[in-house]
């Protein structure tokens, strides 16, 4: 017995595995479980479909461009002046209620936040408030790092340098009587970002971190000015900076301005009536044919209004039931060869 | 340590490179120097034994392995690329970043090179402390050392079965005789015992064996690899020269047996030594599909530069359409923007950079993983072991698995290939008296009997009969040894008291003890057979016997060839026993039971030019000259002097012997039987003397000792007297028809190529079924040129006609083709070579017969150059060995003739039989999953760099990534590395069963197969259709939003990996556990790894902020609404088509199985 284990030491293993023989599942793509599979899966996709559209369909958009390029346009004096603070206002009526709660946006297009270089010049380092960054900042906010002087920026690089400047005010004309609606900046930008990814300086008053760096090129303000009205709605963790450092995924994008606050007449969002949108023009947008707009717009558990996904649905469950149909009349005249 | 100049150190240095160089070298013995410095040493030129395979030392590891692998194509790309990295105008990601997957694949290299290396260290360090006697003079006696001590003139003794330190030229044995046996397994596999003789007169040996008395100069040549060849000789100090050939040699490696101790002179130790200078490396084979890859690949750069051209020239188009510059261009720090094609020349390469994984460099690592793995179950398959010789099947090249599923032409040697090359004495011709061996009615045995009594008692009148039988027991190199204590020869004198501590491990050899049906009775006593006129006894000798040693019964015989040992079994089972075989004198106990003392004068060994060999002995009793020969029929015949008037005159029978036994002789071949001549002659005293002289100074001749040999040889060898012929049996194997027949109707065309006779071929031919009865066998045996190119040209002809005939739509002509071997080299000249591949082409299969290796390897080198087909060898004899390298796959058989085709072959099988499901089933499975694998991997990177790429139409074509980086390398590493191993490695398209049941699906393999020029496309341009979903559904869910870019790319990443998993599984056929566990892993890894990164990564990788993104994602119902669409969009075709082909499939499956039953 002994001998005949030493004889054929070298025998393989008779196991299912080394032997190639685990229980195997081979899927049956019989027309009896195929055809009603597709036709469920359509089915489901219609039904899909449809609520998406349907909800797509209750959501209100307003969007108004006011770059300023025809001449007729309200903000076309302001778009060729290169003056600062240029004011011109839009005005817009509304016929039935605007079902809040609306966001108000604004808008670019062409403007290509996704671009390479521009995405690289931050630094986010200091952005997190670590102050031995404020005095040295990342050679990737290069060139706007320091400033003529070699004094540092903060915060510097080239998105903070860039950051929308245009303002808006919204007033209402009710029987000849202007109210401005109430607009609400908090909590606009992601919660991440001002608790966590973003962080000023544990330093008090915050001005004075900011000792020995200049404001970027291109702002009026300094960081810890941006909110006169909010103390701490300033330095990095400012929601409208935040919004901005948030880099668009594609050209033509919009950003969260403000929410209408939902307080008073505006309960349920915007009521109907003649309003005005007093806009500080800064931004050049001109220069690159790129365009600038606000959007009002009411959002559903779907985000703002898209019909393309609803429709995809629908194209693609009608597409898998004519399929099914197709494949049930060619199982009905050739009769697969299979189900045996 | 004296001090030396460095002049007369590198004058020093190159007088040793003379003197290794140098075509022939005199060594002196170390013994008189012992103890002096290394400067006196006459022998210092020379290597030590110490050996050293190891590639890398400890200090220079880093250096030497990272050069070493740099030589990679795919590591240059690499290192290319973080180069590019690091220049500033081009970088696409971080430097440090960039490095990542560079190191991870150089350091998993030198991880795999360090162990391996390790490995061979430790081997070394092994070898090189093994133990092993030295003579020193100082002691007077051998001392203990390592084997890195022995240096070139050392005297080294070895006892029995210990193994040989180095390559020692033979001067004393323990044997009287001067005689050493060693086995060569280690070198060559083969496990008969070789014997070696001592060179004598050069030291005193008597009473003791003295190295100091040896004052001689070896003279030897260059060292070399071939192992059966060595020159040189001893010039004693009076200039008296002693020849030493290979005869003498003590080759390193292997074991010493049957000899209680020996001493050697070491004339090459270390790497010098023959088995080390034959221990080259595994070879490399590159298969079919690596070819086709490879080309593949370099479409995939050219796809990569297109596309990045794209990118370079939109972005020059984007930067001029900009009328000034826009707050989002940054300039460089210059202040000063590049022009706009200075910035699309970067851009060129920054696109490079991005989307570098575009040529799949883990593909050829994955490869790797999933050839060991298939070789690992192949060799784990318990249908390809050989319970009987205990042996799996081998492979011994690791990247050609996947051609055994491409094989169009196998071209097979007879000989123990289809063929059990266990030899079986049948029948045999004696003075033109043919007597079968089998249904013998005794008649030979009263012949024997009679002529064996008078014979002795007449010594003048020899009969024919006594001598045949002495020949077959004479005229061979048959080593003999006990059946109870292995490799213990037998000796007259002191048989079986000095080896008491030889000890040898139990290990399979050939001693043809193994059982068979041809197992007879044994008889035990010879003497009861003559009486009674019974069967002869065994033609083995009895398997175990309980009586004590030295009773012919417990003989075993170790032979070179089967034949040889065939034939002493035979002459045995007659009562002709051989008893022992000395280089002297071989004894052989006759019927009568009376042992003949012959004394060995010489032996002509055989060779392939001579194809005979011939044993000169003076006989005890009549003190001639004999000389037995044994040979090829054609080798002996033309070399027949008179007829053996002795033999005449007694049965005044004048017909011509020769003319009968050629009768017999072609009866036996169509039999299938092989056939040997045996012949004798009487050689007179003179003449003997006269030749001996002339012998000596061949054997000394140090150039052309082989030709001169020979010559000397094919002297003696004249004027034979032809005493009979033999007929040996050797049996198919089997189930060879069987594995034949399937492997015909999988579409491959077998020939036979073989050393014997047409006649011998064609019989195996029907025997196996490669010809059939109704098939047209075209016999091609041309003497002339012009012969054979008519026949060629008819032949062609009557194809031609026969496809152009109407009523042959659908059958094809059933046409053989045999072809004797100098037909064979006509066919092959330059001007018939086109016509004979056209012709072939049309046959079913080819017997090639009478070719020499050298034809063997031709043909199949003709056949794979102008068919451009996949050529399969297999052979197992040292004969195959061109043959089994000129092909695509080697298959070494190994069986009874030694290891030298095994050696040189790809994969090593037992049996024949186990072709069939080596190429059916293994082949089959490994081409389609590795072909398969292949192509889903080109996929997978094309589909996934494209979202990046499509990315770039929106991004202004700067090369921003949307997908996190990290993310990128994980999703590659991780998520989407091992599901398509998996693949590679499991997936069984068509179980084993349905494989060798319906041979036919072999088809789908040979040619271009699977893999070819349109798979590749249409899954690149699947890939195309895939990402432009993946990449487009998102866009046109998310453009003009508010969506921030790498919340953009989170559902893109995420549908990529559910289009690409699902995509392999539509692929997938077959799932199994470990389907399910990697397929479900990997997008549990996914999640898992994603979110931890998510949540950990606040500011680790600027400028990307991948922190929080999934989760958030996973909060919003959108995320799966767009993962759903776009994976059913994007497989949608995919599945459609798969479902068709699925249908189609099984149409023609069951057509198929109907067509069967």
């Amino acid at each position: 017995m002994v001998k005949q284990e030493s004889e054929s030491a070298n025998r393989p293993d008779n196991t299912a595995f080394t032997q190639q023989r685990l229980p195997a599942w081979q899927p049956i793509l019989s027309a009896g479980i195929v055809i009603p599979g597709f036709v469920l899966i359509g089915l489901a996709f219609i039904g899909i479909g449809v609520a998406l559209l349907v909800t797509s369909r209750s959501i209100q958009v307003l969007e108004l461009d006011y770059t300023g390029d025809g001449n007729g346009s309200p903000c076309s004096s302001c778009s060729q002046s290169t003056t600062v603070n240029c004011k011109c206002s839009l005005n817009f009526t509304l016929d039935t209620l605007f079902q809040g709660p609306v966001f108000f946006y604004y808008g670019l297009s062409n403007y290509f936040q996704n671009y390479r270089r521009y995405g690289a010049s931050k630094d986010d380092n200091q952005l997190y408030g670590d102050l031995s960054y404020f005095t040295s900042p990342s050679s990737s906010c290069s060139p706007y790092d320091y400033d003529g002087s070699k004094n540092p920026i903060v915060p510097c690089g080239s998105i903070a340098n860039s950051m929308f400047n245009d303002t808006f005010t919204l007033t209402r004309t009710v029987s000849g009587k202007t109210d401005s609606v109430p607009l609400d900046g908090k909590g606009i930008a992601w919660w991440t970002d001002y608790n966590v990814k973003y962080r000023n300086p544990s330093v008090t008053p915050l001005k004075n971190a900011f000792n020995g760096t200049v404001k970027p090129i291109d702002w009026a303000k300094p960081a810890y000015e941006l909110d006169t009205s909010d103390a701490s709605n300033n330095g990095f963790v400012n929601q409208d900076f935040l919004v901005w450092m948030r880099r668009a995924a594609l050209p033509n994008f919009r950003k969260l301005y403000r929410r209408i606050d939902a307080s008073g007449d505006y309960q349920n969002g915007l009521p109907a009536g003649n309003y005005t949108i007093d806009i500080t023009y800064n931004y050049p947008v001109r220069v690159f044919n790129g365009a600038k707009k606000v959007v009002f717009s009411n959002v559903s558990w779907m985000g703002g209004k898209n019909e393309f996904l609803g429709i995809a649905y629908l194209v693609i469950g009608s597409l898998c039931v004519v399929m099914s149909v197709v494949m049930l009349i060619v199982y009905a005249k050739f009769k697969f060869p299979d189900e045996e | 340590m004296t001090w030396r100049s460095p002049l007369a150190l590198v004058r020093d240095a190159l007088r040793g490179q003379r003197a290794r160089e140098n075509e022939l070298r005199s060594l002196e013995s170390n013994l008189p120097y012992e103890g002096l410095e290394k400067g006196k040493q006459p022998n210092r030129y020379f290597t030590s034994n110490a050996i050293k395979t190891t590639k890398y030392s400890l200090l220079f590891f880093i250096p030497m392995n990272l050069y070493e692998q740099f030589h990679r194509l795919a590591n240059l790309y690499f290192v290319g690329l973080v180069i590019l990295n690091f220049i500033p105008q081009v970088n696409a990601f971080q430097p440090e970043i960039a490095l990542i997957p560079i190191c991870v694949i150089l350091s998993l290299t030198a991880m795999k090179d360090a162990w391996e290396d390790f490995r061979r260290y430790q081997s070394d360090r092994k070898l090189n402390n093994m133990p092993c006697f030295i003579y020193s003079r100082k002691e007077k006696q051998f001392v203990e050392r390592c084997w890195k001590d022995v240096r070139v003139g050392d005297f080294v003794k070895v006892v029995c079965n210990e193994i040989i330190p180095a390559d020692l030229l033979l001067l004393y044995t323990s044997d009287p005789n001067g005689v050493c046996h060693i086995e060569t397994a280690n070198l060559d596999g083969e496990t008969n015992l070789k014997q070696r003789t001592a060179v004598s007169g050069v030291c005193n040996t008597h009473p003791k064996f003295e190295p100091e008395s040896f004052k001689g100069i070896v003279v030897c040549e260059k060292p070399n690899n071939n192992l059966n060849h060595f020159k040189g000789y001893v010039e004693k100090p009076d200039k008296q020269k002693v020849g030493a050939g290979i005869e003498s040699l003590l080759l390193r490696g292997c074991t010493v047996r049957n000899t209680d101790h020996a001493v050697g002179f070491v004339v090459y130790a270390g790497h010098e030594t023959k088995s080390m200078l034959n221990n080259s490396g595994p070879r490399y084979k590159r298969s079919k599909l690596e070819r086709r890859l490879n080309i593949d690949v370099f479409f995939c750069v050219i796809l990569l530069f297109t596309m990045c051209l794209i990118g370079a020239l939109g972005h020059y188009l984007w930067l001029n359409a900009m009328p000034v510059v826009p707050p989002y261009l940054v300039p460089p720090t210059s202040g000063q923007l590049d022009s706009p094609s200075l910035a699309s020349f970067y851009m060129f390469f920054t696109m490079i950079i991005l989307l570098q994984i575009l040529i799949p460099i883990s593909l050829y690592v994955s490869i790797e993983l999933v050839k060991i793995s298939q070789i690992f179950f192949i060799t784990n398959d318990i249908d390809l072991y050989d319970e009987e010789t205990d042996s799996r099947i081998q492979c011994k090249a690791l990247n050609i698995t996947e051609d055994l599923g491409q094989i169009e032409y196998i071209f097979s040697d007879k000989t123990g290939t289809l063929t059990e090359n266990k030899m079986v004495f049948r029948r045999c011709s004696i003075m033109g008296t043919e007597y079968p061996h089998k249904e013998n009615d005794g008649k030979l045995f009263q012949k024997i009997s009679r002529t064996s009594s008078s014979s002795l008692s007449h010594s003048q009148k020899t009969d024919a009969y006594l001598d045949f039988f002495l020949a077959l027991a004479i005229c061979n190199t048959v080593v003999v040894s006990m059946a109870t204590s292995q490799r213990r020869r037998v000796s007259a004198q002191n048989a079986g008291s000095i080896f008491k501590f030889c000890k040898r491990k139990p290990k399979r050899n050939r001693t043809f003890t193994e059982d068979s049906e041809e197992h007879f009775q044994p008889s035990g006593q010879t003497e009861g057979v003559r009486t009674t006129g019974l069967q002869p006894c065994s033609l083995h000798p009895p398997s175990l016997s309980d009586k004590p040693a030295l009773t012919s019964d417990n003989l075993r015989y170790e032979a070179e060839s089967p034949d040889e040992a065939a034939l002493v079994y035979a002459a045995k089972a007659y009562g002709f026993t051989l008893l022992s075989r000395t280089p002297d004198s071989v004894s052989v106990k006759l019927p009568s039971g009376e042992v003949l003392d012959f004394e060995v004068l010489d032996t002509l060994t055989f060779d392939s030019n001579r194809k005979r060999m011939s044993v000169l002995v003076r006989h005890p009793i009549t003190k001639e000259y004999v000389l037995y020969t044994k040979g090829a029929d054609f080798a002996i015949m033309e070399l027949l002097g008179t007829p053996y008037a002795g033999m005449l005159r007694l049965d005044g029978n004048k017909k011509n012997i020769a003319t009968v036994t050629q009768r017999h002789l072609d009866c036996y071949a169509k039999e299938g039987l092989r056939t040997l001549c045996i012949a004798k002659k009487v050689v007179s005293e003179a003449v003997y003397k006269r030749w001996s002289v002339d012998r000596k100074k061949a054997m000394a001749a140090i150039e052309d000792r082989e030709r001169l040999v020979m010559d000397t040889a094919v002297q003696l060898e004249t004027n034979l007297t032809l005493l009979g012929a033999t007929g040996i049996e050797d049996r198919l194997q089997e189930n060879v028809p069987d594995t034949i027949q399937a492997l015909r109707e999988a579409g491959i065309k077998v020939w036979v190529l073989t050393g014997d006779k047409p006649e011998t071929a064609v019989n195996i031919g029907y025997a196996c079924g490669l010809l059939e009865d109704e098939d047209l066998v075209i016999n091609m045996a041309a003497v002339f040129q012009i012969t054979c190119t008519n026949i060629l040209d008819c032949t062609l002809e009557e194809v031609r006609r026969y496809n152009a005939d109407p009523r042959n739509v659908d059958t094809t002509l059933n046409m053989s083709l045999v072809i004797d071997g100098l037909t064979l080299d006509k066919a092959l000249s330059p001007d018939l070579l086109d016509r004979f591949v056209a012709l072939v082409k049309h046959c079913r299969s080819v017997l090639c017969c009478r070719v020499t290796p050298l034809q063997k390897s031709r043909v199949v080198k003709v056949i794979r150059e102008k068919l451009k087909v996949m050529t399969l060898a297999a052979g197992d004899g040292a004969n195959d060995v061109n043959m089994i390298q000129a092909a695509d796959i080697g298959i070494g058989i190994s069986g009874q003739e030694g290891m030298q085709a095994v050696m040189a072959s790809d994969f090593a099988i037992s049996r024949f039989k186990h072709l069939k499901k080596l190429l059916l089933v293994h082949g089959h499975w490994c081409y389609t999953r590795l072909a398969n694998m292949i192509i889903y991997f080109f996929y997978k990177n094309v589909a996934y760099v494209n979202l990046l790429f499509w990315y770039q139409f929106f991004c202004g074509f700067s090369a921003t990534a949307m997908i996190d980086y990290w993310l990128m390398i994980f999703f590659n590493l991780f998520f989407t590395s091992l599901p398509p191993i998996m693949f590679g490695i499991m997936d069984k398209d068509i179980s084993a069963e349905m494989l060798l049941g319906v041979p036919e699906l072999y088809k789908t393999g040979q040619g271009e197969g699977d893999y070819r020029f349109t798979t590749f496309w249409v899954s690149i341009l699947d890939a195309f259709y895939q990402s432009l979903v993946c990449f487009f559904v998102p866009y046109l869910v998310y453009q003009d939003s508010d969506i921030d870019m790498f919340t953009f790319g989170t559902p893109l990443n995420t549908s990529a990996l559910f289009i690409i998993l699902l995509h392999l599984s539509i692929e997938i056929k077959s799932w199994t556990v470990v389907h399910w566990i990697i397929m479900l892993g990997s997008v549990a890894l996914y999640f898992i790894v994603t979110l931890a990164y998510s949540a950990v990564c606040v500011t680790c990788n600027p400028p990307s902020n991948p922190y929080w993104i999934l989760q958030s994602q996973m909060e919003d119902p959108m995320f799966y609404l767009i993962c759903i669409l776009s994976t059913v969009v994007a497989l949608l075709p995919r599945m459609y088509i798969h479902l068709q082909i699925y249908y189609y499939g099984k149409a023609t499956i069951s057509r198929t199985g109907v067509n069967q039953h």
